[in-house]
């Protein structure tokens, strides 16, 4: 145990140093479209690694990716209406609360049942928080709201958006750590019992529905952390735009086409695709990028369905 | 509250219709996830093919959207059976259903979609026909057309494919596929050829749904979303593998619907089927009529 323990450290750490390097490089740039773009690639390693935590590791598929982000975002919204004045992290930590409860929720009246019932509720779910946003005029309803991001960035000066790209590192670290030590803990053992083999793990005695729920709550409760800065970085929400569809598509195809089976997946899905689509985005047009997630998730699914990783682990099964 | 008598039965009525169209929508569900056990998430996307197929029809040849959609039937089932092959190779056949499978679907859901914004935009489209704009009067009930003849063509295919899957040798392949597939070997027939013929169908009557879905109301690329959640909640509500289950759901959550709409507001309704899908699951899962 203690060994497990000083080599999440040393993880944490190792993940920390990149992070500030990433940061400084950023600013060595000088160049605010580096963080805009930083921001967007590290925003989906985050939801990647949410969805991969419930998806990749117990093989329960989450399609409502969109309203946890969504609860995240508009709880940023709703908390900056109320008192503008909060730090930011805060409404991360309320967004990502909010986020959390919902899956727990969502998890512990679908769980029990097959896993695909699970998935068409989540769709579902989708569908009515933003059917509930709309129709909430506190945070803009259909007509969207309004956010004013601060000019300067407080604590460390620059610009604002240097220190959403902060906060969104934090996260990442956070997460991954979280998605590692889940891995190599008797957690992350369950939660592969509960993908391999739910009924022969039910018969063992792992505790399979407080595993699922678990796993609902933490992967709910980290998309909306991911999705909580949103506001400040868009300035302008409106459920057309929180609710696209693209989040959703992203955070699955990321982490499919990485690979699933570890924390590293997410990662190189993400960083891959989400380049990928800055440059079919800058290049050709934004229509065809939005294409490319979902097309290559198919090809990944069906010719390599241990994602990127995978390939390089070579045949081990 | 005060609604008046005459707008609540016309509500009611209104919501019959709907839901009947509803049945049209699910069936082709009802095959695949009733009975294949496919999951198959993007069934509204292929709706919405059908709707532009049935737009296509209309205003490039003045067909009728409904033949148009007769038309496009055949096109629709080689689709659908080439759909199932890739699953079948890539997901059934490696015992790989739940997550890459659904992702798959999910996939194909969002090239679908993306690919029609793509091709026809972001823009309503709508089809002409002589009947839509027209209402039966009938004393204070007041039927529109727009709602009437779908539900006519969604009851004729409801019945059609209930007697075909009762009196016909292949239909009782298809129910004997959901039950037993070792002992439907055993009769000499092949599984994988008669759930790709049943995938098949249950695409094909995604191009009757979208006709209809089209006549109702004009369509653009994403509304194929708001039918997810109500496909599946009147599937599961009605009971997997029942058709009249299915048809008693999808009226059900017609007249509820229609009646939020009246009662709270149409941006409401969306919200009614995932309700429905949330009690069913939580209090009965195997639905009205399950077994």
């Amino acid at each position: 145990m203690a060994s497990s323990v000083a080599s999440s450290a040393k993880f944490v750490l190792a993940l920390a140093v990149v992070a500030c390097a990433i940061f400084f490089a950023g600013r060595a740039i000088g160049n605010s479209y580096a963080f805009f773009l930083g921001y967007v690639v590290v925003q989906y390693i985050v939801l990647g690694t949410a969805w991969n935590i419930l998806g990749g590791y117990t093989g329960y598929v989450n399609f409502g990716v969109t309203a946890f982000f969504a609860i995240g975002a508009y709880s940023t919204v709703a908390l900056y209406k109320l008192m503008p004045a909060l730090p930011l992290p805060l409404m991360v930590l309320v967004g990502g609360a909010a986020a959390a409860l919902v899956g727990l929720g969502t998890g512990y009246l679908t769980l029990r049942l097959r896993g695909v019932f699970f998935s068409i509720a989540t769709l579902a779910l989708a569908v009515v928080v933003q059917t509930l946003i709309t129709n909430w005029d506190f945070v803009g309803g259909a007509r969207g709201a309004y956010v004013l991001r601060p000019k300067m960035a407080p604590l460390m000066g620059g610009e604002y958006v240097q220190y959403l790209f902060v906060i969104m590192l934090v996260l990442c670290v956070i997460v991954l750590a979280t998605a590692r030590a889940i891995e190599r803990s008797s957690l992350g053992f369950g939660f592969a019992a509960i993908r391999d083999d739910e009924a022969a793990a039910e018969a063992a005695g792992v505790p399979t529905l407080k595993l699922k729920l678990i796993a609902t709550t933490l992967s709910g409760g980290f998309m909306g952390m991911a999705g909580a800065p949103l506001p400040y970085y868009v300035t302008y929400l409106d459920p057309t735009s929180g609710f696209n569809l693209n989040y959703a598509v992203n955070a699955i195809a990321m982490p499919l086409i990485g690979g699933t089976s570890s924390w590293l997946g997410p990662v190189v899905g993400a960083v891959l695709v989400g380049g990928l689509q800055e440059v079919l985005r800058v290049t050709i047009s934004s229509a065809a990028n939005v294409l490319v997630a979902g097309v290559l998730m198919v090809v990944f699914v069906i010719a390599a369905p241990r994602g990127i990783v995978g390939l390089f682990q070579g045949k081990r099964k | 509250m005060d609604v008046s008598y005459d707008l609540l039965l016309n509500a009611i009525l209104s919501g019959l219709l709907l839901g009947g169209f509803y049945a049209a929508v699910s069936i082709g569900v009802a095959i695949s996830f009733g009975m294949l056990d496919i999951v198959n998430i993007a069934h509204p996307a292929f709706i919405l093919l059908g709707s532009y197929a049935a737009f296509i029809g209309n205003s490039y040849f003045g067909l009728d959207p409904i033949l148009a959609a007769v038309i496009a039937l055949p096109f629709f089932y080689l689709l659908g059976m080439a759909v199932y092959q890739v699953y079948y190779v890539a997901f059934e056949r490696r015992d790989d259903q739940s997550l890459r499978g659904l992702s798959f679907f999910f996939g194909l859901m969002f090239i679908t979609e993306v690919g029609l914004v793509l091709i026809f935009g972001v823009d309503y489209r709508l089809v002409q026909a002589r009947y839509i704009g027209e209402s039966l009067r009938l004393g204070p009930i007041e039927l529109p057309f727009r709602l009437l003849v779908p539900f006519i063509v969604s009851m004729v295919t409801v019945v059609g494919l209930q007697l075909f899957l009762a009196k016909t040798f292949l239909g009782r392949a298809i129910q004997a596929v959901a039950q037993d597939q070792l002992a439907l070997r055993l009769m000499a027939a092949n599984p994988v050829r008669i759930k790709r013929i049943a995938f098949g169908l249950s695409i094909a009557t995604a191009a009757l749904g979208g006709a209809i879905l089209i006549i109702i109301q004009p369509v653009e690329p994403s509304i194929g979303r708001e039918y997810i959640g109500r496909v599946f909640a009147i599937c599961v509500l009605g009971g997997l593998g029942s058709f009249s289950g299915m048809v008693i759901a999808a009226v059900t959550l017609g007249i509820v619907e229609t009646l939020t709409s009246t009662l709270f507001g149409p941006s409401w309704a969306p919200a009614v089927s995932f309700g429905v899908l949330l009690i069913t699951l939580a209090v009965r899962p195997s639905g009205i009529l399950g077994r």
